[in-house]
């Protein structure tokens, strides 16, 4: 069985598996790290949307073996301890959550606009594909925009 | 209230309080106003809240020594807000900090009868009373044991901030009185709940009290739990809804997979477990089962379709030239589709058996589950977790059974979760329904107006929560479930409009599908496709929609909610071409609710609503800020299910098997700006989860046809097949 050294959350970790096996099972099944979510497998619901190199990915598409010597942040290691980040207390803010179920996904996703520019438009927004079955799209907007102005 | 039960021996840590009391409701029928439908004079929460009476006080509350409150409630939490809306109530009353109450969910207690079903928007409506008592009764025990310490009269003392104080300025936090407030001899106490001009915390927007945990991942789902040895486990489904397992090809060469554990032939498929989900996934897939007949091969969505029209009610012959207007509407096949897929925990031996999963009605599910393993019932815990979504479908427990199967077969204890495919195609689906409406009117009045429904039957077997009434809805032929539809359908559905003699009439087509109640049940469609007919209705005698509609309420209630919608709308500014607004109103769960959109239409295959303007009056709001994401999320179900997003059902099974083919919105697809107004408190809480699909149905649709200038009549109105299936 190959063995997979990457950092989670600023830990190293070592898996034994396949190296198909999707990140989301090393994360979830091995690691015991369930933030990440199984929503669809396929990269469509981005329920499991976590951070790869600072990068937005959906671990349940991605092989384990690639992931190799690379640094996954999950939403466990979003928050500076205690302190949140900002994008989650505009998240509390908001109260964004109904289920709950996707929105680490959402969060993640939203860090990594944030990311990329820093007052995202409407049309940024419509950008953010993940699924939320509870329907609190219009307060996901509203957090953003105030984790934007947050963020400065 | 007075408090005829003693609390159970106390512990050295706590104390406890069970209460039972024997509460009335007084059902109103004298006086019942002209044009009353059923449901105007008894609708279904009022039935479950009498059925649940007897138990509904059965309720535990704890206060710790560290001060700290925990209520076990005997529902579940799906996002709906529940668990945070009893914490306001149980900290109102005790006078605390809300941070301070915590809510577990309850086991399930099968002698809570029919006190442990989550359903039908009916948790606060059927716990308001129930919560405030128990915890008041709490309140009243602290006190007193206060007034013991100290020497002094209980009437003297106050409650704040979780501790009972004195006048001279002596304080004991709730943490030290804890044992003593367990004591027996307290004396007879009477508890009554504050009135509600009092509350300080109830009626005043509040936040989830799990909100910091959903943000932070620490939010644990069904299949986030560790249960020692449970093993991941999925389970391959046959290629038509209801197909049975005849053989399993190469299941030697499965077994030899990497991390495969086992394999199981269960009655509903063959379930592989394995090390991870991943590994059982790929094993699941590699399966090559022979499968037997399912139970609606060959049928498709144009066979359901013309089956629902035949069986629709024929309407009342008219005399000639009178004045009418005729509609009909198809509604498709609609997924639950929670994010969470079905899922269990079980740990099965061959004395005992422990169920984790997300249960809405767990007694049910405890009873069967012990039927099915042969173990008595009080052999068969089951643990209720909170969900990822429901929308109806955690009213069964099909994952749970499915895992006690597997459990027992294997011997360890196993996760089950069902894939996405899977879950949309064998999961439970609201049922296809045909509408047949005829309106009758002269000199600028409707005279009459009748709704013929035809449906296939949605699944109630669930009875009430419980195996009596379960027992009853399983009952064969046009007893049993046809009863429960009828009941349900005649308790819930009615029009708010006095549009002279009304009548509502349902037939249903038992076809054997995996169905379910999904969110407000009939009325989504029912009153959505009434709401479109009061719209057409309006045009033919040359009125405004909503002047039409404030003419034909039937309440003062009803029409201040739609003239704030209208007002806070700005309902009538000009809009430009291929945009509209459009409005629909509903009532029901004792409360009411207009919705106000404005759509773009511009290019009528990929329509959005663009604003949306929400007005809501139940009675009495317990977290206002709750009950505003309840309506945005019936707003974009509505939005969903009337634009995009239903199931074709092709030879027996549904296409769609993911989110990229089952349409439901995304932000692409949602307004950019919401607005949702609760009304004043005016009286009792009313139910809530439901009540924004359907206003909002009708509302999307009439903005729709406004801005098209189409009539529609199919929903949702885009629903090609603009994908390639996944393989059966």
């Amino acid at each position: 069985m190959p063995t997979h050294r990457f950092t989670v959350n600023g830990q190293a970790v070592t898996v034994d598996a396949p190296d198909d096996l999707p990140l989301l099972w090393a994360l979830r099944d091995h690691l015991g790290i369930r933030g990440p979510k199984y929503g669809c497998g396929i990269d469509v619901c981005k329920a499991c949307t976590s951070h790869l190199d600072g990068e937005a990915v959906r671990p349940c598409v991605v092989p384990v073996s690639t992931v190799e010597g690379r640094e996954v942040t999950t939403i466990e290691g979003l928050a500076d301890g205690e302190r949140l980040h900002p994008v989650q207390e505009a998240w509390l803010e908001q109260d964004v959550a109904q289920c709950g179920y996707c929105q680490p996904g959402q969060i993640m996703a939203a860090v990594a606009l944030l990311k990329r520019t820093k007052n995202p438009t409407d049309a940024d927004l419509d950008e953010i594909a993940n699924v939320c079955r509870c329907g609190t799209y219009f307060r996901i907007r509203e957090a953003i925009r105030s984790a934007a102005a947050r963020m400065g | 209230m007075t408090e005829p039960a003693a609390p159970t021996a106390p512990s050295r840590r706590r104390f406890l309080t069970y209460l039972i009391a024997a509460p009335t409701l007084a059902v109103a029928t004298a006086q019942a106003p002209a044009e009353a439908a059923v449901a105007d004079i008894v609708d279904l929460g009022d039935i479950l809240i009498l059925a649940g009476a007897p138990t509904a006080h059965m309720l535990v509350l704890t206060v710790g020594e560290d001060g700290g409150v925990t209520f076990r409630l005997p529902r579940e939490e799906v996002g709906q807000g529940l668990t945070t809306a009893v914490a306001m109530l149980v900290a109102e009353e005790l006078d605390m900090p809300l941070g301070q109450v915590r809510v577990q969910l309850e086991d399930a207690r099968p002698e809570l009868m029919f006190s442990q079903f989550t359903g039908s928007s009916n948790s606060i409506r059927s716990l308001y009373d129930p919560v405030r008592q128990t915890a008041a009764a709490a309140r009243s025990r602290l006190v007193r044991a206060a007034a013991r310490q100290w020497g002094l009269g209980a009437g003297a003392l106050t409650t704040r901030d979780g501790a009972v104080h004195a006048p001279d300025g002596r304080t004991a936090p709730y943490a030290s009185l804890a044992v003593a407030a367990a004591a027996r001899d307290l004396g007879a106490l009477t508890a009554t709940p504050k009135p509600e001009s009092a509350h300080r915390l109830v009626g005043t927007p509040a936040s989830r009290i799990d909100a910091r945990a959903m943000v932070t991942g620490k939010q644990q789902y069904t299949l986030d739990l560790d249960i020692p040895g449970a093993k991941p486990c999925m389970v391959r489904r046959p290629p038509t809804v209801g197909g049975t397992v005849k053989s399993v090809r190469n299941e030697a060469a499965v077994r030899a997979m990497p991390g495969v554990l086992g394999t199981f032939a269960i009655p509903t498929g063959v379930a592989v477990v394995a090390e991870t989900f991943g590994q059982a996934l790929d094993a699941k897939n590699a399966l090559d089962v022979v499968w037997g007949p399912g139970t609606v091969d060959g049928l498709s969505d144009d066979d359901v379709r013309a089956r629902l029209r035949d069986a629709a009610a024929p309407l009342v012959e008219l005399p000639p030239l009178t004045a009418h207007l005729d509609a009909e509407f198809d509604f498709a096949f609609v997924s639950h589709a929670p994010m969470e897929t079905n899922s269990a925990v079980a740990d099965v031996t061959p004395d005992r058996a422990t169920i984790w999963s997300g249960l809405k009605a767990p007694i049910i599910a405890q009873q069967s589950i012990a039927e099915e393993l042969g173990l008595p019932v009080d052999k068969v815990t089951v643990h209720v977790v909170q969900a990822g979504g429901s929308f109806g479908r955690r009213l069964f427990f099909d994952a749970a059974l499915e895992a006690a199967q597997v459990s027992k077969a294997a011997g360890r204890p196993v996760r089950l979760m069902w894939s996405r495919i899977d879950d949309m195609r064998h999961g439970r689906m609201r049922p296809a329904t045909h509408h047949r409406l005829r309106a009758t009117y002269a000199l600028g009045r409707v005279l009459s107006f009748e709704h013929r429904v035809a449906a296939v039957e949605t699944d109630f077997r669930h009875g009430l929560g419980e195996i009596l009434t379960a027992t009853a809805a399983r009952l064969p032929g046009s007893v049993g479930n046809a009863t429960f539809a009828q009941t349900l359908f005649h308790t819930t559905v009615k029009s708010p409009y006095g549009f002279g003699l009304t009548t509502q009439h349902l037939t249903e087509v038992p076809l054997r599908m995996p169905t379910a109640s999904w969110r407000s049940v009939y009325s989504a469609n029912t009153r959505g496709a009434e709401e479109i007919v009061v719209d057409e209705l309006a045009e033919r005698l040359g009125q405004d929609p909503v002047a039409f509609r404030r003419a034909s309420l039937k309440s003062s209630a009803q029409r201040a909610v739609l003239d704030r919608a209208a007002r806070e709308g700005d309902w009538g500014r000009p809009m430009p071409a291929g945009h509209a607004q459009g409005i629909g109103f509903h009532e029901e769960y004792k409360s009411r609710t207009a919705c106000l959109v404005e759509i773009d239409a511009t290019d009528p295959r990929r329509p959005r609503v663009t604003k949306a303007v929400i007005v809501a009056d139940v009675g009495r709001a317990v977290n206002p800020r709750g009950l505003e994401a309840q309506l945005l999320g019936g707003l974009t179900d509505a939005i969903s299910t009337t634009l995009r997003a239903g199931l074709h059902l092709d030879k027996g099974l549904p296409l769609e098997g993911s989110y990229s083919q089952f349409h439901y919105a995304r932000q692409r697809d949602v307004p950019t700006d919401v607005r949702v107004f609760v009304m004043p408190a005016s009286g009792e809480p009313g139910g809530a989860g439901e009540l924004g699909v359907p206003a909002a149905v009708g509302a999307i649709a009439n903005a729709y046809a406004r801005a098209t200038g189409t009539r529609p009549r199919r929903f949702p109105v885009n629903f090609d097949v603009d994908f390639t299936p996944f393989p059966r």
